[in-house]
């Protein structure tokens, strides 16, 4: 999806897999926006994969389960897929999710604020950091004050 | 003993009770919520009626319930998805795969899925949310399913007051106060189907 780039960095080719990125709001424009924000905002190298799973599976806001299972598949390389999620429903159908082990090995429900962790862990992941450096980095946001 | 049939006839009851009284859960949801309670509640009942309905039918007491719980997940869209789906899951695998279940086993099997609830939202009995109704009411089961669907209704009746902790109505601080949970009525409902279809002598 992301190929083609002169410069490979880490983790493309015969590095390691990169850790894969979902963004569950209760909005599909939400998800699809913050998560060509956080790729553009990655951008200069490879690019972890990232895929938006919002709202419900009829196009109304909430959350879909089986989106959210599709698109840690979609973009699971064998390195983890980290989670974000927007707010209740969101929150509760991925730790449901995972409470039940339907999600690909190694996924995690990053503790995050939506926006600044989705930058955070798609520009992690993109450097090829495991998904430890890259939950650590999304949590981060949170102590980046605004007053 | 209680079989499979027992089972599908309580998940039958709660989408029958789910579909009286949705327009009133989403009543209940319109001032402290996002008014979709019953609505969402009623889509994955209705799937759980036609997923139990499917062949082949689920032949033990745990596999009932952890396919309604599956579908609850699959198909609601809200908050309520994960959490009741949650319960029943949880419930369905403490069952285990006899074909066959006492009531105590029941008893306790509802306990732990009320437990995972509590750890799958992190509220407590008293944040306004449907544990007000399950805790008292599971809890009541080692008297009868008529009691403990009648404190499951109590318990409902009893987050009138409380302020809200968890969810959307959390946010509204004071303005939670003073409105019926929609969960908690909601929970109370699925208690009152189980009485129902354990102890038909004492329904309506």
């Amino acid at each position: 999806m992301t190929g083609g780039h002169p410069e490979p960095g880490p983790g493309v080719g015969s590095g390691p897999a990169l850790v894969g990125i979902v963004l569950v709001s209760h909005s599909a424009r939400v998800a699809q926006a913050v998560a060509e924000l956080a790729r553009e905002l990655a951008a200069g190298g490879p690019v972890a994969p990232v895929a938006a799973a919002g709202g419900t599976a009829v196009g109304g806001l909430g959350t879909s389960a089986e989106r959210i299972v599709a698109a840690a598949r979609e973009v699971d390389r064998g390195a983890g897929v980290a989670l974000l999620a927007d707010l209740g429903s969101s929150v509760l159908t991925v730790k449901a999710l995972l409470m039940e082990d339907e999600l690909p090995p190694g996924s995690r429900l990053l503790d995050a604020p939506f926006v600044e962790g989705a930058v955070a862990a798609v520009v992690t992941a993109s450097t090829g950091a495991p998904l430890a450096a890259v939950a650590a980095s999304a949590a981060d946001a949170y102590t980046y004050r605004k007053d | 003993m209680r079989d499979a049939e027992f089972f599908r006839r309580w998940m039958a009851a709660a989408a029958a009770a789910v579909e009286r009284e949705a327009d009133r859960l989403t009543e209940l949801d319109s001032p402290i919520g996002d008014a979709d309670h019953g609505s969402n509640l009623l889509r994955g009942f209705t799937a759980v009626r036609a997923a139990l309905e499917a062949e082949p039918v689920p032949a033990a007491p745990g596999a009932v319930l952890q396919l309604a719980g599956r579908t609850l997940i699959s198909t609601v869209g809200g908050a309520s998805g994960p959490l009741y789906g949650t319960l029943l899951r949880h419930t369905g695998k403490a069952l285990g795969e006899s074909a066959q279940v006492s009531d105590a086993e029941l008893r306790e099997a509802l306990s732990e899925g009320v437990g995972a609830v509590a750890r799958l939202g992190g509220a407590a009995p008293g944040d306004k949310t449907m544990l007000d109704a399950l805790v008292p009411g599971v809890a009541a089961l080692g008297t009868s399913y008529r009691a403990a669907g009648s404190a499951a209704e109590d318990g409902a009746l009893a987050t009138v007051p409380m302020r809200a902790r968890k969810g959307r109505a959390s946010y509204l601080g004071e303005r939670s106060i003073g409105h019926q949970d929609p969960g908690a009525t909601s929970s109370a409902l699925l208690l009152g189907a189980l009485a129902d279809v354990a102890e038909p002598a004492g329904a309506r």
